[in-house]
């Protein structure tokens, strides 16, 4: 059982995972260099709280060769990490650190860097300043032999930004457009759950596209917390062992985990059989499998759920208004819950109608902030969206598939660890409590948004009778005088009967004038009347009248005046133009008395 | 000429009624008798079946009732001209004519044909009183019987035998304008197919039995059952009815017999309630062994229909209908070929009939 292990190059590591990493194909590898950098420039700017504004620029520079820059203003690196953070694969491992993180291995942007080298044998242009620093500028590539950084040049530099990072590389790849799966996309959607983010995006024909910030506040970002025993693996627990600094088993476990106090820290170790005092480094792994057995066995809080990061309902409603221009959107952010020791927060989002045209809805799926543009269908947030019955809030759907529907539907996992399928991260497992959360949160929004089409629907079919109507009554009231051979008639109180409104109405007789109100609406109306004539009303130019009226209710004013009316019918304050028919409404805003109150 | 004034004095009055709601500012509604099954009564008097009292209210705050009310305006508006200048147009022709009416058009003849029958139910006048007359349906009689008609080219006298071809005498629109002047019939027959009156009349069977064959040609024009109602009663004869054996047949059978319930408000000017039914009945589909088809989804929802249909609630139809739904079995009037041409006249019709009492064996 000797050591047999050759140490395979990096380079040959690449070359076997590609598919895994991202590389698979040249219209995805060019995808996931970007992803890797943007993902790298946002979690930075979320960690010194600083208001992402990225810039991506690819353009064309060969053959099936395009030169990607991405620009943050991030917080920009150090001088001395700068060539292993671009060219050391798994550096700065994370293992540790139990927080809700865009990239999750360490792999991503010098794996960019390693495929630049690879397919143009390009080094990576990296240029990054701190505040108050300088710039410099480095040209790294990878010594695929040692999986360390080759500084081919470094220097010093201007840069007009007060801090941030560029990356320049050059690979061989193939630009998309117009597709789910391509560079634009992948932006569009990081917008959508990045709303206090900038993105601007050149293309390689050199059109510009900006997603808008629509926030200036930037999230909370996700608390560091120690990893809980039931969500801890062999492997990390065995790199915790090594790397601790506790002295002895018993303050390993109270000092590395969350939940495990003097009480509980006792009871593991009773159940493991291992040593209280034992020295952590000393435990082989027969140890730890004895401990992550122990673990199994005791009964545990669960983790703290307070370090995640959502979105948060109104933002992404925002988002999705923005991208989207819907005519309806919903949002929800379901409280954190639980799954193998992990904590995980769902939050989903539909938009309806507007400017979406397209009658297939369309899924935006994310982790951790991050869009998940390829497997949709094996997917388990695709398949919780799938097992909803749509059809219970309106939307069409075959079984088994997305409901039809112009609508757009967002799904957003946040965990400290998301499950994802393979290494690629590219779907989420089927974890039951996830998926259950999905559905929920899914359902919320169908029922808001059911609630909202029928509303639609029945405000539309009242308006249409009303505007037929509206047409149908005159013809009638026209016809039906020429057939009996009697006057026209006002067909306006018939209208306004059938419609609800206010019906104001005045008869004039020998100096005298009756003004009837009727409320054929359904509550009470309280408004104010004006007269006017120019030989005065009452003793008075102007008369006013505060009424309240009664549904199905008539009342009638009458008042004696001189001279002739000024205003051809009377007039109203203090009810909306369409509530009214017969009299003119108007808005005085006069505070004064009125003439005579009538009951 | 004086009952049109009346018809249009009733018409005016509808019209009157709705302008004054409209005048007082209500929304216009009108009532009328409901014309369901659930609303036809058995009028002991008449012996026919008319509207009871329940009623619906077709109003201006629906749509629908709008759009009625709207279409009811223009159509009394083009009555009342219509009548003013003594001319008369048909039931299709009105249809057309409301093309240039805007929203107040039809949207099929079926629309502007019910109308018309509303306004015969609001008026208790008929739509030959408003000048509107139905299509010539071209429903025949053969048979030993001289009818005398005023046509527009003078009056004619036709031996319904001697003076007709083999397609018989076409009954016109105006039945009431027609005089019986002489025959020698002993009863009526009338048959819902082309295919079987043509076989009576090639097997002589009106000479043989001295009848009078009409052809009802499926569901019986108003002109068709208003002549044989008047053979009925002012001749005395008694009449038959001859259809297939399926419930869209009985209903023919009902429309003669008891009124439809379409046009109840007509039944005692149409209906003949001493009409008997013939045949195809299910008890033959067993007795004659005839070959027959199976009944269709809409077959069997017709005759359960016709289980709850007062008309047919008589021991009769009620066991009758019940057997046919055991037997799932329907069977056409020409199913009686199976036993050879001449079987029809020479067999089947003599028994039906000497059962029925109306020839004696």
């Amino acid at each position: 059982m000797t050591s047999k292990h050759r140490e395979i190059s990096i380079a040959e590591f690449f070359e076997k995972n590609k598919h895994i990493l991202g590389y698979s194909n040249p219209s995805k590898a060019l995808i996931t260099c970007v992803r890797e950098a943007v993902d790298n420039s946002l979690d930075a700017c979320e960690e010194a709280g600083i208001l992402p504004d990225i810039l991506v620029k690819i353009t064309k520079a060969g053959d099936n060769v395009f030169r990607i820059v991405v620009e943050d203003n991030g917080p920009g690196i150090e001088r001395e990490h700068i060539p292993r953070v671009f060219g050391k694969l798994l550096y700065g491992s994370r293992f540790h650190a139990i927080k809700q993180s865009r990239g999750q291995q360490g792999i991503g942007i010098s794996s960019a860097v390693l495929y630049a080298q690879i397919t143009t044998g390009k080094p990576a242009i990296v240029v990054s300043k701190m505040e108050g620093g300088k710039a410099y500028r480095f040209e790294i590539m990878i010594d695929t032999k040692k999986n360390e950084p080759e500084i081919v040049r470094e220097e010093e530099t201007e840069w007009f930004s007060p801090h941030g990072t560029r990356i320049e590389l050059e690979v061989r790849g193939s630009y998309v457009k117009e597709r789910k799966q391509s560079v634009y996309e992948y932006l569009k959607e990081t917008s959508v759950v990045n709303p206090h983010a900038r993105i601007t995006f050149i293309t390689p024909d050199g059109e510009i596209h900006e997603f808008k910030r629509i926030t200036s506040e930037p999230p909370e970002p996700p608390r560091e917390i120690k990893p809980h025993p039931h969500g801890i693996e062999i492997g990390p627990l065995l790199a915790m062992l090594k790397t601790t600094k506790a002295r002895d088993l018993r303050n390993f476990l109270k000092s590395e985990f969350v939940r495990i106090g003097d009480r509980i820290s006792d009871e593991i170790i009773l159940k493991s059989g291992l040593d209280a005092k034992a020295d952590p480094r000393s435990l082989t792994r027969e140890d730890a499998e004895k401990l992550l057995n122990a673990f199994r066995l005791t009964d545990l809080l669960p983790p703290p759920v307070d370090c995640l990061s959502p979105i948060g309902d109104r933002l992404i409603m925002k988002s999705l208004m923005e991208e989207y221009s819907p005519e309806f959107v919903y949002a929800v952010t379901r409280k954190p819950r639980v799954y193998s020791g992990h904590p995980f927060l769902v939050e989903a989002g539909v938009a309806y109608g507007g400017e979406i045209k397209e009658d297939k809805v369309t899924l935006l799926r994310f982790a951790n902030k991050i869009p998940l543009l390829y497997q949709q269908s094996g997917c388990a947030l695709t398949q919780a969206v799938v097992s909803v019955n749509w059809k219970n809030y309106g939307l069409q759907q075959s079984k088994n598939e997305l409901p039809v529907a112009p609508a757009v539907i967002l799904v957003h996992v946040a965990s400290t660890n998301v499950p994802y399928v393979s290494e690629s991260k590219e779907a989420v497992a089927g974890i039951p409590e996830i998926i259950e959360e999905i559905r929920l949160a899914l359902q919320e929004c169908g029922r808001r948004l059911k609630e909202y089409v029928e509303r639609k629907k029945t405000i539309q079919k009242r308006k249409k009778k009303e505007e037929e109507l509206l047409k149908i009554i005159p013809l009638l009231a026209e016809k039906i005088s020429q057939v009996v051979e009697k006057e026209p008639i006002d067909h306006e109180k018939v209208i306004a009967r059938i419609m609800g409104k206010i019906y104001v109405t005045r008869h004039v007789r020998n100096g005298k004038a009756i003004i009837e109100i009727c409320n054929f609406s359904n509550s009470r109306k309280r408004f104010r009347i004006y007269e006017m004539c120019d030989g005065g009303i009452n003793g008075e130019r102007i008369a006013k009248w505060d009424v309240e009226v009664e549904p199905k209710e008539t009342l009638k004013i009458e008042y004696e005046f001189r001279g002739r009316h000024v205003n051809s019918r009377p007039l109203v304050e203090g009810v909306d133009n369409e509530f009214v028919s017969g009299a003119e409404v108007v808005r005085f805003g006069i505070g004064a008395e009125s003439t005579e109150s009538t009951a | 000429m004086e009952l049109e004034q009346k018809a249009l004095k009733a018409l005016l009055s509808i019209a009157e009624s709705i302008y004054s709601q409209l005048k007082e500012g209500r929304i216009p509604e009108i009532e009328i008798s409901s014309r369901t099954k659930y609303n036809i009564e058995f009028d002991e008097e008449s012996e026919v079946w008319v509207y009871g009292d329940r009623t619906s209210t077709r109003s201006a705050k629906t749509l629908k009732g709008a759009y009625m009310l709207l279409r009811m305006a223009y159509v009394m508006g083009f009555l009342k001209d219509q009548l003013r200048i003594n001319k008369s147009s048909t039931l299709r022709e009105l249809y057309y004519i409301s093309e240039n009416w805007g929203l107040a058009k039809f949207d099929e003849q079926s629309d502007s044909d019910r109308l018309i029958e509303d306004l015969e139910i609001l008026t208790a006048f008929q739509r030959e009183h408003f000048h509107i007359r139905p299509e010539e349906d071209g429903a025949t009689v053969v048979g030993p019987i001289k009818i005398r008609e005023e046509t527009r080219r003078g009056v004619r006298e036709i031996h319904c035998q001697d003076d007709v071809g083999e397609g018989g005498y076409q009954i016109p629109v105006n039945v009431d304008r027609l005089e019986f002047v002489e025959h020698d019939a002993k009863f009526v027959i009338a048959i819902e197919t082309g295919g079987m009156r043509d076989r009576l009349i090639e097997n002589g069977f009106d000479e043989q039995f001295d009848a009078i064959i009409v052809h009802l040609k499926g569901q019986p024009a108003r002109s068709t059952r208003r002549l044989l109602k008047r053979i009925n009663t002012e001749l005395g004869l008694p009449v038959v009815v001859f259809t297939d054996g399926d419930p869209w047949s009985y209903r023919i059978y009902a429309s003669v017999a008891y009124g439809s319930i379409k046009s109840a408000h007509l039944s005692e000017y149409l209906a003949t309630p001493s009409a008997m039914f013939v045949g195809i009945r299910p008890s033959d589909i067993v007795k004659y062994k005839l070959p027959a088809d199976k009944l269709s989804e809409q077959d069997i929802r017709a005759l359960n229909a016709i289980l709850t249909d007062p008309r047919f609630d008589t021991d009769f139809w009620k066991s009758e209908v019940k057997l046919q739904l055991e037997l799932g079995k329907k069977s056409e009037q020409q199913a009686l070929a199976k036993y050879g041409l001449d079987y029809v006249t020479d067999v089947y019709l003599p028994e039906r009939l000497s059962e029925l009492g109306v020839i004696k064996s």
